[in-house]
């Protein structure tokens, strides 16, 4: 999209607000070893050792770019890669392939002291708000340590302080700072997860699924209380989800995963008014609306690839209703399209579909 | 609470003090309905406040050769004919009064035991937090350090260090730093016990988010394995320090009663027991029979209070 070599020669409808790419992943590939060891892949087959290994290919050619002050959701069934996205963007996963730039500058293979700086400026926020506090330690301690470490010249009284503003900031009581993570509930758990990954001011968030382990009642509120941080701090956010009604209410962009690929980037209202990837457009149609005259529910068949052995060319191919010969050889690479959106699709190329 | 107007009472802002806490806390809660932990601890608290006070409580000093009187020897307890008063539990071979020596071994004995489990448990905690936290190569090499460890028996591991100490030292130095010695031995042969128990704990909780989310943050590993997951893995730790102070006191008695741990002139209580063995057969059971309930009970309180832990600690049976 707004890569260095601008040499493309068809030009993005969006290029023409100058909007500032802020993270940048460049063929992102993360594969996970299934055969242990290396005496463990050592086997034995028609009289001679030989060494075989399988993969599990989580990611396989993420190219994706957010931009600052944008909210990029990514959609995608489960184990379709975008939680192992989100573990890469933030260091805590190395990528087997590709590069991640942040602000222009290369950080994936980065040491965790050379990544220190980076660490103040992008935070997360984790699924499970049971498990992301650690039990042992109070609400107070468990917020003052990042402020500590990245803000080494503070005094106490300075932190202090700045826990208790980005504990009302989250709405919590800061004068329940001297309680354990087990004395509150889900949301406010969440809350107090989100309070930690602001109490260093970042400016971009990867937030992965930070709802869906959340009762429904509260979650508009964790939702709201994310975008009010927003508009206050001037957030950029990586909202991995898979619920699409949050992705219609909260993201500026989508991008649709299937199968460790990005099949399909566009523009919040351009996606959900006119899905051009086939999986993309099977993925809306199955959400439900109170509509009688609605198109019938395109319904796919068959079940989703094994990551261990990738189909060949374009990974959605085997249940596509308009796969072709070349679907099944040629890897389809992201191609602008005219709405302002990018569409990994042969058959959109070509022109075969709409 | 209530924010009203004058001056704010300063009544339920205060946080619980820790004692406070404890005292509502489920582990005192299930000590005060368990009749045999209540029982336990008293008695294992008897037998620290023995051992510890031991100098005071003693008649006599067993390590003072000018205290003890030759004549005096093998004389019965205070129920058998024949005994002495002065000798509450009778005397040894040596003229010893037994319960004077029962305290002070019980002491050595206390001291090789929780010593022994302060050094293995260090190095355990150490290597399995480093072995579970940074995986991969330093993992198999710590662990398989750890399986040839467990191949050897503790007891032979002692036997060799021991008769290599005394063969290139002489009894004399041997005897001198016996304690520190047995210490140092035990500890050394017993680390694999924790080092596999946290590591399996720090596997479990490694893949928990808040050590993500303290990864995150930009945190040193060791701050994350020592200030995050240790305090998480404690239970289990405290669960199989018990069984390893029994399990040292124990091993520290065998060794002594094959002549390879306390000298006879600074006897703990199974080299007490050993040095009576040989006058078993002559009608002095008491030199071997009352030290030997002494170890019993030591060793069966510790481990009842163990039990009582593990259930109490058990995160299926509670989780808070």
């Amino acid at each position: 999209m707004m890569t260095a070599t601008a040499a493309s020669h068809r030009a993005p409808a969006d290029d023409q607000q100058p909007a500032e790419s802020l993270l940048e992943i460049r063929g992102l590939e993360k594969r996970f070893s299934l055969s242990g060891d290396f005496l463990e892949q050592l086997k034995f087959r028609r009289g001679r050792i030989v060494r075989e290994q399988a993969h599990v290919h989580a990611i396989n050619g993420v190219d994706l770019t957010v931009q600052r002050g944008e909210a990029l959701c990514v959609v995608g069934e489960s184990g379709c890669g975008k939680s192992t996205v989100a573990r890469t963007v933030m260091g805590l996963l190395r990528p087997t392939a590709g590069e991640i730039h942040y602000d222009g500058e290369r950080i994936d293979h980065l040491e965790s002291r050379a990544l220190l700086p980076w660490r103040k400026r992008m935070q997360m926020i984790f699924q499970n708000p049971y498990a992301s506090l650690n039990p042992r330690m109070t609400i107070q301690q468990t917020l003052e340590e990042p402020i500590r470490l990245h803000n080494a010249s503070w005094t106490p009284q300075q932190v202090r302080d700045k826990v208790a503003e980005v504990m009302t900031d989250v709405g919590i009581a800061p004068d329940w700072g001297s309680r354990y993570g087990h004395e509150f509930s889900g949301g406010q758990r969440q809350r107090i997860a989100i309070a930690r990954a602001l109490a260093v001011d970042p400016e971009f968030i990867v937030a992965d699924e930070p709802i869906s382990a959340l009762d429904v009642s509260i979650q508009a509120q964790v939702l709201n209380l994310l975008m009010e941080a927003q508009q206050e701090r001037n957030l950029t956010y990586l909202f991995i989800t898979h619920d699409l009604a949050v992705v219609e209410h909260f993201g500026t962009r989508v991008a649709v995963m299937y199968l460790g690929r990005v099949c399909e980037v566009a523009p919040t209202a351009t996606l959900f008014a006119r899905p051009r990837h086939p999986y993309t457009q099977a993925l809306m149609s199955a959400i439900p609306r109170l509509e009688d005259d609605r198109p019938q529910h395109l319904r796919l068949t068959g079940e989703v690839p094994t990551p261990v052995n990738l189909p060949s060319g374009c990974v959605f191919h085997g249940r596509c209703p308009a796969a072709n010969e070349r679907c099944r050889r040629e890897v389809p690479r992201l191609i602008a399209t005219d709405d302002g959106g990018q569409v990994a699709c042969h058959g959109v190329e070509e022109g075969r579909l709409s | 609470m209530s924010t009203t107007t004058t001056t704010a009472p300063a009544t339920t802002a205060a946080p619980p003090s820790r004692w406070q806490r404890f005292r509502d806390s489920f582990l005192f809660y299930s000590f005060k309905r368990d009749l045999v932990a209540q029982l336990s601890m008293l008695v294992f608290l008897l037998m620290i406040a023995a051992a510890v006070f031991a100098p005071w409580l003693a008649s006599m000093n067993p390590y003072d050769l000018a205290q003890i009187d030759i004549l005096a020897s093998e004389l019965p307890p205070f129920w058998v004919d024949g005994s002495d008063p002065m000798y509450v539990m009778g005397t040894d071979a040596q003229g010893r009064d037994l319960l004077s020596t029962i305290l002070h071994g019980l002491r050595v004995s206390l001291i090789i035991g929780f010593g022994a489990v302060i050094l293995q448990a260090t190095l355990g905690v150490c290597f399995g937090l480093l072995a579970g936290y940074m995986g991969g190569r330093i993992d198999a090499f710590l662990m398989r350090v750890a399986d040839i460890q467990l191949s050897f028996s503790t007891l032979m591991v002692a036997i060799i260090v021991g008769a290599l100490v005394k063969a290139i030292f002489g009894g004399a130095t041997f005897s001198d730093y016996a304690v520190w010695l047995l210490v140092l031995i035990i500890g050394l042969a017993e680390w694999p016990q924790y080092a596999r128990t946290v590591r399996a704990s720090v596997l479990a909780e490694k893949s928990r988010e808040y050590v993500d989310a303290a990864r995150v943050m930009g945190l040193r590993s060791r701050r994350i394995m020592f200030r995050h997951i240790l305090p998480n893995t404690l239970s289990p730790i405290f669960v199989i320090s018990t069984v390893q102070v029994a399990n040292a006191i124990i091993s520290e008695a065998a060794l002594s009663f094959l002549g390879l741990g306390m000298p006879e002139t600074h006897p703990s209580l199974g080299s007490l027991i050993k040095s009576g063995f040989d006058y078993i057969q002559s009608g002095s059971w008491w030199i071997t029979l009352i030290p030997g309930l002494v170890l019993v009970v030591v060793v069966l309180v510790i481990n009842l209070l163990g039990d009582w832990l593990r259930d109490v600690l058990n995160p299926r049976l509670y989780k808070g």
